[in-house]
């Protein structure tokens, strides 16, 4: 079973070898070699799992070592996998939705005549993604943490002739390395500590450094996963992202990858539990950007940029419950599954829909959907149903425990963070309500499409003809087949964990659980989510639903335009970051050219100057030289004397 | 006779080699006084090897003469040339050296 391990890596690395090596000879083949590779992964997944389900809970984890990566005197780096519960979560979660994305895929990018390079490139996220969960040390994880920033640039960046798409792939990339720099300063803090960075000593060993160090360490993996999961103070590159085409979005901007940094931060629990400042620095991410991310998702008009604002949010969730310790692991982890199936049916659908309105984003150009795409409908419905949280749906078995365990945390601090859930509850309902009634309900709102040779980088498969209204379609059955599994997910996952705990019982001998000491009763906790959610969708309708919507935004409040622009975090990036940065350039530019260029120049011209007089010297007269010679011959002999007398 | 009269001789004929050297233009004269000045050395080495005794000296004026043959043969070639083609045996005519 061990050797499956390998397997799962395996099978989509060689499938982006392939595709990205193998030229145009595999277009026609290309979609349908990398979905099957994904599909195998997947089915390797669940022979795995099935297998771990028949072992005993107290060993299910395995470990395969494939070899020793750099073995320098003492230190020694390995490439080893361990599959345990939580990582084997993952591989369900990224195999599983991955191969639906795929599927997706092939109809959504059926007219891109790079269709090839896109399988290729999802393949290798893929890849690097299951090398991130199922690395058994540091090292080896960081190599898949830069395998699926790489992936996650080559795709956000993928309609590379679109200035704008170029653009976010770049802001990606770099605001993500600042991130990876936090992960590479925690592996190297590790390694002075513990002497090693494989997760089993560094773990088991974590209570004896000292609490300084570990508080250092936990902060650095914060901020790591602050880039990769786009949360505040690192967010500002997860709107853009969304300039790639939208099974990118759904996968790796909203089910898998960005939730890498919750991995990170649970599989690194016994630091963080050892660390109470990290943890406090943890839950304030988390409960910062859980409101942030909802507050921007509720003044977008782009379907797929509110749909990213919600993304932040619901990770906003998962790294506060990963922050509370004991008590929010196991619920960080469930909601990052059940997130993972109603976010990219989400985003499928949102994909959908662009598809049927001629690549259009702006749902004040939609309206009225309900009726011309009942498929997409139905399932972004339930998509919907599923993250505010309607009682059944998994929204609501996942964020409910969230929203408990935070008023668990106790004391003060979980009264403000049990507060701060619920309000995002709140405005979660209000958004995602707002997309709603936007999209699929109200009267139509629809718009001649737009000249393609005005607009560059029209999404493919889009049929408009200049000046002529959408005529809106289902999707093809590649494309609705994920949507509907997805909304299963969706509807049936959170409910399955939570039978008899089912999740709790699964992933404890991982990550332990606490019940913790709510002030609070259960029912009370599940009475205050309702309570609000009721009052966020009825807040939405009573603004969107009600009335007629114009299809120009109207100018708004502050806090609207404020929204609009991501709560002015690229302002702020380029006040605080970017103006100094630029100065601090250009002085050192100025102090090169001055300095630096003045002490080279002057030397080089003295020594020429010098030269030149030096020059005059040889005249060419024989006699003149002979002079000089036994002008010499003198000084020496005079020397030599002189010598000698002392 | 004393032995360190051949010197001052020696000391002389340096001298009045050198001075020809550095006054004259003419390349033969100034040639001849380069000779001069050789042979002034030999005739020191063979003072020295009369004064010490032994006869190292005298082995060194067997190769200053040698040197000095070959660099008639160089030397006048040279001077012979350069009268060719200059129609001068100036020294300073010849100043072509330099920059």
């Amino acid at each position: 079973m061990e050797n499956l391990i390998g397997l799962l890596v395996a099978a989509p690395l060689l499938g982006a070898a392939v595709l990205l090596c193998g030229g145009r000879a595999l277009d026609r083949v290309g979609h349908w070699l990398g979905t099957a590779l994904a599909g195998v992964s997947f089915l390797i997944g669940a022979v795995l799992f099935a297998d771990m389900l028949g072992e005993e809970t107290s060993d299910r984890a395995l470990h395969s070592h494939l070899f020793s990566w750099i073995p320098v005197g003492g230190f020694r780096a390995d490439v080893g996998f361990q599959l345990d519960q939580l990582s084997m979560t993952f591989v369900l979660l990224i195999t599983g939705v991955g191969t639906l994305i795929h599927i997706y895929s092939i109809g959504y990018m059926e007219h891109d005549e790079r269709r090839r390079r896109f399988f290729g490139y999802l393949n290798l996220f893929l890849a690097a993604m299951l090398l991130l969960v199922l690395a058994d040390n540091y090292l080896l994880l960081y190599v898949g943490w830069e395998g699926v920033g790489l992936a996650s640039y080559l795709l956000i960046g993928f309609w590379q002739h679109k200035p704008s798409a170029a653009t976010a792939a770049k802001k990606a990339f770099i605001v993500n390395r600042v991130g990876d720099v936090g992960l590479s300063i925690a592996i190297m803090l590790m390694f002075t500590t513990f002497g090693t960075f494989a997760f089993a000593p560094v773990l088991s060993e974590a209570d004896r450094a000292g609490e300084g160090k570990l508080t250092a360490i936990g902060l650095m993996l914060l901020l790591a996963a602050c880039g990769k999961s786009a949360q505040v103070p690192l967010q500002s590159w997860l709107g853009d992202a969304m300039e790639g085409p939208t099974p990118v979005s759904a996968l790796i901007h909203a089910a898998t990858m960005v939730t890498a940094g919750v991995y990170l931060i649970t599989r690194s629990g016994a630091i963080f539990n050892a660390a109470p400042d990290a943890q406090t620095a943890v839950v304030t991410v988390g409960a910062v950007t859980l409101l942030f991310g909802a507050i921007v998702g509720c003044a977008k008009d782009d379907i797929k940029k509110a749909l990213a604002g919600s993304t932040m949010s619901q990770i906003g969730y998962m790294i506060l419950a990963a922050g509370l310790g004991p008590i929010g692991y196991v619920f960080a982890i469930m909601h990052l599954v059940t997130h993972g199936f109603f976010k990219a049916g989400l985003f499928l659908g949102a994909g959908s829909v662009m598809h049927a309105m001629n690549d259009e984003v702006d749902m004040r150009k939609y309206g009225g959907l309900r009726r011309y795409m009942p498929i997409t409908f139905a399932t972004f419905g339930l998509g919907y149903l599923a993250i505010i949280g309607f009682p059944g749906l998994s929204g609501f078995w996942s964020k409910d425990k969230i929203i408990e365990a935070a008023f668990a945390k106790g004391g003060t601090e979980g009264w403000i963070l049990g507060a701060a859930t619920l309000l995002g509850a709140a405005i979660t309902a209000y958004y995602m309500t707002r997309v709603m009634l936007l999209t699929f309900f109200g009267e139509k709102r629809w718009q001649p499409a737009p000249d393609p040779h005005k607009t560059a980088g029209i999404e493919p498969g889009a049929e408009a003809h200049p000046g002529e209204l959408p005529h809106p379609h289902e999707s093809p059955k590649s494309m609705t087949i994920p949507m509907i599994v997805l909304a299963f997910g969706s509807v049936f996952a959170g409910g399955l964990f939570s039978l008899n705990d089912a999740f709790v019982n699964w992933l404890e001998p991982v990550t332990g659980h606490d019940h913790g000491d709510s002030p609070l009763s259960a029912a009370t906790v599940t009475a205050g989510t309702m309570v609000v959610l009721v009052v966020g969708v009825a807040l939405a309708w009573a603004q969107y639903g009600r009335r007629p919507v114009p299809v120009t935004a109207p100018r708004g409040s502050a806090l609207t335009r404020a929204a609009r622009r991501d709560l002015l975090q690229d302002d702020f990036n380029h006040v605080v970051l970017v103006k100094p940065g630029e100065y601090l350039t250009r002085g050192l530019d100025r102090v090169d050219h001055t300095l630096v260029d003045g002490a080279v120049n002057g030397a080089a011209a003295s020594v020429g100057g010098l030269s030149g007089r030096l020059r005059k010297l040889q005249n060419g007269y024989a006699r003149t030289y002979a002079v000089s010679m036994f002008g010499g011959a003198a000084v020496l002999i005079a020397a030599t004397l002189l010598m000698r007398a002392v | 006779m004393n032995p360190v009269n051949y010197l001052y001789l020696a000391s002389l004929l340096f001298t009045i080699g050198a001075a020809g050297v550095l006054l004259r233009r003419n390349a033969i004269v100034v040639f001849m006084c380069v000779e001069l000045m050789l042979n002034a050395c030999n005739l020191a080495f063979v003072a020295f090897s009369r004064l010490h005794g032994n006869l190292d000296g005298q082995i060194v004026a067997f190769f200053t003469m040698v040197v000095a043959a070959a660099e008639v043969v160089v030397g006048l070639a040279i001077i012979v040339t350069v009268f060719r083609s200059r129609h001068s045996a100036s020294v300073d005519d010849a100043s072509l050296m330099k920059l």
